[in-house]
């Protein structure tokens, strides 16, 4: 009787236990998921922007109406207008083109750059780490700004130029991140595991390495889109961004800068547009990086 | 009757978790008289530290709630107390101290303005009077030189340094209650005695209460008056030390007793375990809540939670406490390690290491010449085919550098590695690499030895990607198997290494190191961090599977009886150096080396009435960076002469088989 109670009894919490853990988990949705799907929704709309500008915008960006000059906002004009006329709501989704892609590009390229060379020093170590790293801190104390100016100012300004600029003061943050990340990485005890089993290092690299290492790089990543547009917005204000019919954000927001008493509108839209795209850009890295991690999916 | 100094009734607590509340202990009561030792038993999760921390209110700033009971503490109640009278109770009338004396400092303050301050916030006292009050603890507590120590940081003080202030400080407005939670659990074999013992002088002195909260049987065996043991958040037995040993009532207690590795057990037997593992907080078994786990759990003890109750003036909670209590006791007889025979038959050399040494470069000192870290220096052994060869000592005794550098993991300084003749040491890149799959390893934490983001049958696959090129069906198939080995289910594969408890995660490390049939397995601490309940579960399966693998072993532990337990031959390290190595047997009957003779001597005796028995060795291991001249063990060494600080002994056979570094071997 006593080992079939026994027996029983373990069976039964067994399956009452497997019956818990199958139920679905009715946990309500978070603050955090909350926000990320409003930030989804705002990086989906500025995407749509940029694609599909005639789409959304009531007005031409370019069409100047002189009877309409700074208009403050109202229904006919959401945003209001400029000194030229212009339908600052129109520019603004027109602007997002450029921006988004000066902001997406550079964080690419510069981004790809820097974990390149943050791998490097992170994996050899040594003389090498210590090169790099050494020349990485030189690149690091000229402000990200003025570095871009530099380049900017050499080279001329156009699209691709700008990019550029803007990617290479990225590379130091990029760098160093990722090399931390790859050598803490490096030193855990998984690591040392598949190497005792005879796994050769670019295997250990890219398998176990590699996936441990690059969520801190992600949210870097989402963080730099909205920096890069900034410091391309800067170089516009400076006068070496891209001079075209279509100011991208950062150039508007320069553009209203004389007008800030008089219209506070021209300015502070582009503003808005740049803040909720950072800030949209920052909540889905986050997020991402919590989804990311297998020991928050169940606790 | 003395009136109890802490008294709990019926103590609840809960902690906000992410759906609802969660029981971290249920229904507590016990009391404390002044003078007395009582010890808190539990394994991890147990609820033993918040038991504690609640007699402080330190759970309120983790967000902790008291859901029920009361707490009295002499005449106060504890549970209404406003902060500030918590404040004024804190340090002065009850007073903690910590498992981690590392981190319980804060490392930016000498040790002397820590311990002025505690006695400056309680007594009305000049700056002083505070000074000289602190040099005379530090010297009670047994510091040397304690008025040099008041400049020093925590920093620059050893483990076993930092846990006698971290006893001054909590001694220094003379508490009524000490707590003390694991206060020598991250300490060493020699240093947990001394510690052990340093408490039990105080408390006599000091004419404390004293609550030991411990994982240890065996401590608590040493220095409790009374000991009450907890599982899963409740309280499962309490009586006197002598009662609960001579005649455990609770099932857990008798499974706990019976999972300690006796000293004399038999050889390479298969240790008594307790099937399954601890539940967490948040899947809490109805009923009885070791009923899962219980061999004897009827229908009643799943659906009904039994009371702690009074049988034979000690309390436990069973429902079948009468009707069990005389069944599977093991009663405790002297201990007696037999001799055997030497085992004549020599087996041909499996791995053997030849003056191996690992140094690592300190840095340089301006002008100064370069220094080194001797981590491991001139070590020789050779370890036989299918035996399995222990290593002990203290930490910094670079056990596990000797483990990694036989395995190649880390390239030695000096020396030669040979596996079946093979120089390892001169292999590198694809043939070391092949070499591998006959030699693999167990780590101590199994969870950090796994890629959190991969899956088990991953985990336990990933050898087998890497040297076989085995079909989809033929790896799944292999996988399900070694799963089975190891004793666990194969639909387990889908599962992420967190999602498993401790000891499984254990088994799965196993399950990695077998998937490609080694010959030589490095066991890294493999049970030191896992429950004591659940590591007899762990010594039966690798002595099963080098059973029935055939497997060579190198067992790297601190537990003694475990190393013994499994060992053929154990080799003793101290400093980076091999003392002594003799047969299993051979070494606990006849230690050579005064080391080993302290190491043995300094383990508590698991039965209250060895108490006392344990003797104490002097001293901490010095730095290796800096180590002592001739015999490094010489200023601890009882039979030290000038000659053992001039001259470094060699390892020399004393017996058959049996060798030490000693120039005086006793």
């Amino acid at each position: 009787m006593t080992v079939k109670d026994f027996v029983l009894g373990k069976t039964v919490w067994r399956e009452s236990k497997r019956q818990t853990a199958a139920r679905p988990r009715l946990r309500s949705l978070g603050t955090g998921d909350w926000l990320a799907a409003v930030s989804g929704v705002i990086l989906a709309f500025a995407a749509l922007c940029a694609l599909f500008p005639g789409w959304i915008a009531p007005y031409s960006p370019t069409s100047m109406e002189a009877d309409r000059v700074l208009l403050p906002p109202g229904a006919a004009h959401y945003f209001g207008t400029d000194y030229f006329g212009r339908d600052i709501f129109s520019v603004v989704v027109y602007g997002a083109r450029d921006s988004l892609l000066i902001g997406v590009a550079s964080v690419l390229a510069g981004g790809l750059a820097g974990c390149i060379i943050g791998a490097a020093a992170g994996i050899a170590g040594g003389v090498i780490d210590l090169i790099l790293m050494r020349f990485i801190e030189i690149v690091m104390t000229i402000p990200g700004i003025l570095l871009a100016l530099a380049i900017a100012a050499v080279l001329g300004p156009n699209l691709f130029n700008m990019i550029f600029a803007v990617a290479v003061s990225m590379v130091p943050g990029f760098a160093r991140v990722f090399r931390s990340q790859i050598i803490s990485v490096k030193g855990r005890a998984f690591i040392t595991a598949a190497r005792s089993i005879g796994m050769p290092a670019p295997r250990i690299f890219f398998r176990h390495v590699l996936p441990n290492a690059w969520s801190p790089v992600l949210v870097m990543a989402t963080i730099g889109l909205g920096t890069s547009i900034l410091t391309a917005a800067g170089l516009s204000f400076l006068g070496l961004g891209v001079v075209k019919e279509i100011p991208d954000w950062g150039t508007l927001l320069s553009q209203g800068r004389g007008y800030l008493t008089v219209a506070w509108w021209i300015s502070t839209f582009p503003g808005i547009a740049i803040t909720l795209l950072v800030l949209s850009g920052n909540i889905l890295g986050d997020w991402l990086r919590d989804r990311l991690d297998p020991k928050r999916e169940q606790r | 009757m003395k009136q109890p100094l802490l008294t709990a009734d019926h103590l609840s607590v809960q902690y906000p978790g992410k759906n609802g509340l969660l029981d971290a202990i249920t229904d507590i009561s016990l009391h404390i008289r002044t003078g007395e030792t009582v010890c808190l038993v539990g394994e991890s999760g147990s609820g033993k530290t918040i038991a504690a921390k609640t007699f402080m209110r330190l759970i309120d700033y983790e967000r902790g709630r008291i859901a029920a009971g009361h707490v009295q503490f002499a005449d106060q109640d504890l549970v209404r107390l406003t902060d500030k009278e918590l404040r004024r109770l804190r340090g002065r009338k009850i007073a903690m101290v910590f498992q981690e004396p590392m981190t319980a400092f804060d490392p930016i303050f000498t040790i002397g303005s820590q311990l002025i301050e505690t006695i400056l916030r309680h007594q009305r006292v000049t700056r002083q009077e505070a000074w000289r009050r602190s040099v005379d603890l530090l010297r009670r507590v047994g510091l040397s030189e304690p008025e040099a120590r008041m400049h020093q940081y925590p920093g620059e003080l050893s483990g076993g340094m930092l846990q006698r202030a971290m006893i001054a400080m909590a001694l220094s407005c003379s508490p009524d209650l000490l707590i003390a939670d694991e206060p020598t659990t991250a300490l060493d074999m020699t240093i947990q005695a001394q510690i052990l013992q340093l408490l039990k002088e105080l408390q006599r002195e000091y004419g404390m209460a004293m609550l030991l909260i411990t994982h240890d049987l065996v401590i608590a065996a040493e220095a409790a008056d009374r000991i009450v043991v907890m599982y899963a958040g409740r309280i499962a037995e309490q009586a006197e030390t002598q009662d609960l040993f001579r005649e455990p009532y609770h099932p857990y207690t008798k499974g706990l007793l019976q999972s300690i590795t006796a000293p004399d057990s038999m050889r390479k037997s298969k240790l008594y375990s307790i099937e399954g593992s601890i539940p967490g907080l948040h899947d809490m078994p109805s009923g009885c809540r070791f009923h899962p786990r219980c061999p004897h759990a009827v229908e009643r003890c799943r659906s009904e939670v039994p009371e702690l109750t009074g049988l034979n003036g000690r309390l436990v909670a069973c429902w079948r406490a009468e009707e069990l209590r005389h069944s599977g006791n093991v009663q405790a007889r002297p201990a007696v390690i037999e001799a055997e025979p030497m085992t004549s038959e020599r087996k041909e050399t499996l791995i053997e290491a030849v003056g191996l040494s690992k140094w690592y470069p300190l840095k340089r000192g301006t002008g100064g010449k370069e220094r080194f870290i001797r981590a491991v220096d001139d070590v020789s052994l050779a370890i036989r085919a299918g035996e399995t060869f222990g290593l002990v000592g203290e930490s910094g005794s670079g056990k596990s550098t000797l483990g990694r550098v036989i395995l190649q993991l880390e390239r030695a300084t000096k020396g030669e590695v040979y596996f079946r003749g093979e120089p390892l040491t001169q292999l590198s890149g694809a043939r070391l690499r092949n070499m591998r799959r006959h030699m693999q390893m167990v780590f101590q934490d199994a969870g950090s030895s796994m890629n959190p983001r991969w899956k088990a049958g991953d985990i336990i696959g990933e050898p087998l990607d890497v040297h076989e090129s085995l079909s989809r069906k033929e790896r799944k198939a292999r996988i399900e198997e070694l799963l089975q080995i190891v004793g666990l289910s194969p639909d387990m594969a889908d599962r992420y290494p967190h999602q498993f408890s401790g000891g499984q995660r254990q088994r799965l490390g196993i399950a990695r190191a077998i998937a490609l049939n080694p010959a030589f397995l490095l066991l890294d601490e493999p049970v030191s961090a896992l429950d004591v309940s659940v590591q007899a579960q762990i010594v039966n399966l690798l002595l099963d599977i080098q059973e029935r693998m055939g497997l060579t072993y190198l067992f790297i532990g601190h537990g003694l009886h475990v190393v013994r337990h499994l060992s053929d031959r154990i080799g003793v390290m101290y400093l980076g150096q091999l003392v002594e190595v003799a047969d299993s047997a051979e070494l606990f009957l006849h230690p050579a080396h005064h080391y080993t003779r302290a190491l043995i001597a300094s383990i508590p005796h698991p039965d209250p009435a060895g108490r006392g028995t344990a003797r104490v060795i002097e001293g901490e291991v010095p730095s290796p960076a800096a180590p002592p001249s001739g015999c490094r063990f010489h200023p601890r060494c009882p039979a030290a002469t000038e000659r053992c600080k001039l001259e470094a002994p060699e390892l020399q056979e004393i017996g058959p088989g049996h060798y030490a570094a000693c120039h005086f071997p006793a």
